[in-house]
């Protein structure tokens, strides 16, 4: 299978869960196509049903309608010894890391092989090839209890990866971990990504994740894809509610959204690729047209070398102000859109 | 007190640590895979499997709930069928494996029961099967809390096999129920309830220390 194209196809895919209290649809038609050597990410609120997707894919979770193909093949006309077959080419790593408590790292990480029957010296010598990797060469000997949550990851990460996977599924595999924390697994991540050709599919609810790493997102929401894209092209211009309330709501949805002042005036959203970032746009505009606008809410970050970013501005009431302002913005080729 | 006394004590201390290694040896191979059937056939087990999982609780119930005095004497036909006799040492071993493999089984569930759903998921999705699970997971993880239910296992058949002295079977409970019971010679029922104690301290010490030292979750 050639880089590009797609490692795994999510084709009308639902899951509906039979209750006592009656059916939970969980999933209901979706559509992914999910690229060879992508980051993927995944977003939406708790409980909007990425966990459950996640867990279609490796068939944790059966789905009940659609299909689920990895490399070409589906899921559902498998074997249950076929799927096994087909799970060992997917790592996967969770939010609770999931080590076992009883064995220590280097054992953590052969426990894989140990299942596809590979062990001996082998099986050490791979496992010790990716505790370099993940950084924690000489922590062999100690056990989970002993490490950081970070550590924890690391070692979740050296041992999704033991058996050579196609793709490695992160079940919200920063989510228990603190800011810098999760900085440096992503940048791990990124690295097994782009060093390894591993496809990386990433369920978060921190669109700062996306952000960091993923080349393609899809937003999920009420059990439906409400968009997906390129991150670039989400970022710049959400279709959706759900779109613009994870944008805005500074990468974290749990925080409240920001209500943007007067609601009678005219706001507008501008985003900063790497380019404009590092322009001072808004001095520019404001001695450009004369006149002043009101900075409501900014956020840049550094992605990359690539500073990114996004703020929302007050327009004034005057019509012609306001067009004088969209215009020279037009004109400078930066992008926004109007928001409420 | 006597060479003929010491002796005695001796022969029947033997006779109980030999009734109650044997039938919780014997125990815990039936136990165990009780155990592990009770889990794995759960609801929300990896096999999940109702009519098993009801049948067998059922089943463990119903010899849980007799008292261990009555089981001794409805098994009797059954143990002298299977060691031939129905008196001394031997004849208490079959009882006491009814009576505690129901048991034993229970505490297992229960150990089982503690292992992270989380660590079972992961081994599904490096592709385990689920005798791997059980074999490579649950059962290691679950090490130290198993160890800490046959500290609590072992120390039930000890205070079993003391009532052997009932059927014959010898023993320290034998001897305080023929000399103290039957003769009103309290000072030697005395002594043999007070190495039953330490008996059951010697057991119930080793097997924590064993379950502390092997396990590996808090040691920093």
């Amino acid at each position: 299978m050639a880089k590009g194209d797609n490692i795994v196809r999510l084709v009308h895919m639902g899951k509906t869960f039979h209750t006592d209290s009656g059916d939970v649809k969980a999933l209901d038609d979706i559509n992914l196509d999910i690229k060879e050597g992508s980051i993927q990410g995944i977003i939406g609120l708790s409980g909007a049903g990425k966990s459950t997707l996640v867990r279609c894919i490796n068939y944790l979770e059966v789905p009940t309608s659609g299909q689920v193909l990895f490399e070409g093949q589906s899921l559902g006309d498998m074997t249950d010894a076929e799927v096994r077959e087909a799970r060992k080419k997917m790592g996967m790593i969770f939010q609770q890391f999931n080590l076992l408590d009883q064995r220590n790292l280097l054992k953590n990480v052969t426990f894989p092989l140990e299942i596809s029957g590979i062990s001996g010296k082998i099986a050490k010598d791979r496992a010790m090839e990716l505790l370099r990797l993940v950084g924690l060469e000489d922590r062999v000997k100690n056990y989970p209890a002993q490490l950081s949550g970070g550590q924890k990851q690391r070692v979740a990460i050296a041992r999704a990866l033991a058996t050579n996977p196609k793709v490695l599924l992160c079940d919200e595999a920063t989510s228990a971990l603190d800011p810098k924390t999760t900085a440096q697994i992503l940048d791990l991540l990124k690295k097994i990504n782009k060093e390894l050709g591993v496809t990386v599919i990433v369920i978060t609810h921190q669109m700062s994740v996306i952000e960091a790493i993923c080349d393609s997102v899809a937003i999920i929401d009420h059990s439906h894809i409400a968009e997906s894209g390129p991150v670039s092209e989400i970022f710049a211009n959400p279709k959706t509610d759900i779109g613009r309330k994870l944008i805005l709501g500074n990468g974290d949805i749990n925080e409240t959204p920001i209500t943007f002042g007067d609601s009678t005036k005219k706001k507008i959203r501008i985003v900063f690729d790497g380019l404009s970032a590092y322009k001072p746009v808004i001095s520019e505009m404001t001695l450009a047209c004369k006149v002043p606008v009101n900075i409501l809410f900014a956020n840049t970050r550094e992605v990359e070398g690539k500073a990114v970013g996004q703020m929302v501005v007050e327009l004034p009431d005057d019509h012609t102000e306001a067009d004088q302002i969209t215009g020279y913005l037009r004109d400078n080729e930066i992008t926004f859109e109007e928001v409420r | 007190m006597d060479a003929s006394s010491i002796s005695m004590y001796l022969e029947e201390t033997w006779a109980t640590i030999y009734m109650t290694l044997i039938s919780s040896a014997i125990s815990y191979m039936i136990g165990i895979p009780l155990g592990v059937i009770l889990v794995v056939t759960d609801k929300d087990g990896i096999a999940p499997c109702r009519p098993v999982h009801t049948v067998l609780g059922v089943f463990i119930n119903i010899f849980r709930s007799i008292p261990f005095l009555i089981l001794l004497v409805m098994v009797l036909p059954i143990t002298k069928f299977m060691v031939h006799t129905t008196l001394g040492p031997k004849a208490i071993i079959p009882p006491l494996i009814f009576a505690s493999a129901p048991y034993i089984g229970r505490m297992v569930e229960s150990s089982l029961k503690e292992v992270n759903a989380g660590v079972i998921e992961a081994a599904k999705s490096m592709g385990a099967t689920n005798w791997q699970i059980i074999y490579k997971v649950l059962l290691p993880e679950a090490r130290p809390s198993l160890l800490v239910g046959a500290a609590i296992c072992i120390t039930t058949i000890l205070s079993y096999s003391a009532m052997a002295g009932f059927v014959g079977g010898g023993g320290l409970g034998a001897i305080a129920l023929n000399y103290g019971y039957y003769r009103y010679q309290t000072d030697i029922m005395m002594i043999s309830v007070i190495i039953l104690v330490i008996l059951v301290q010697i057991i119930q010490e080793f097997w924590m220390r064993l379950a502390r030292a092997t396990d590996k979750r808090a040691r920093n």
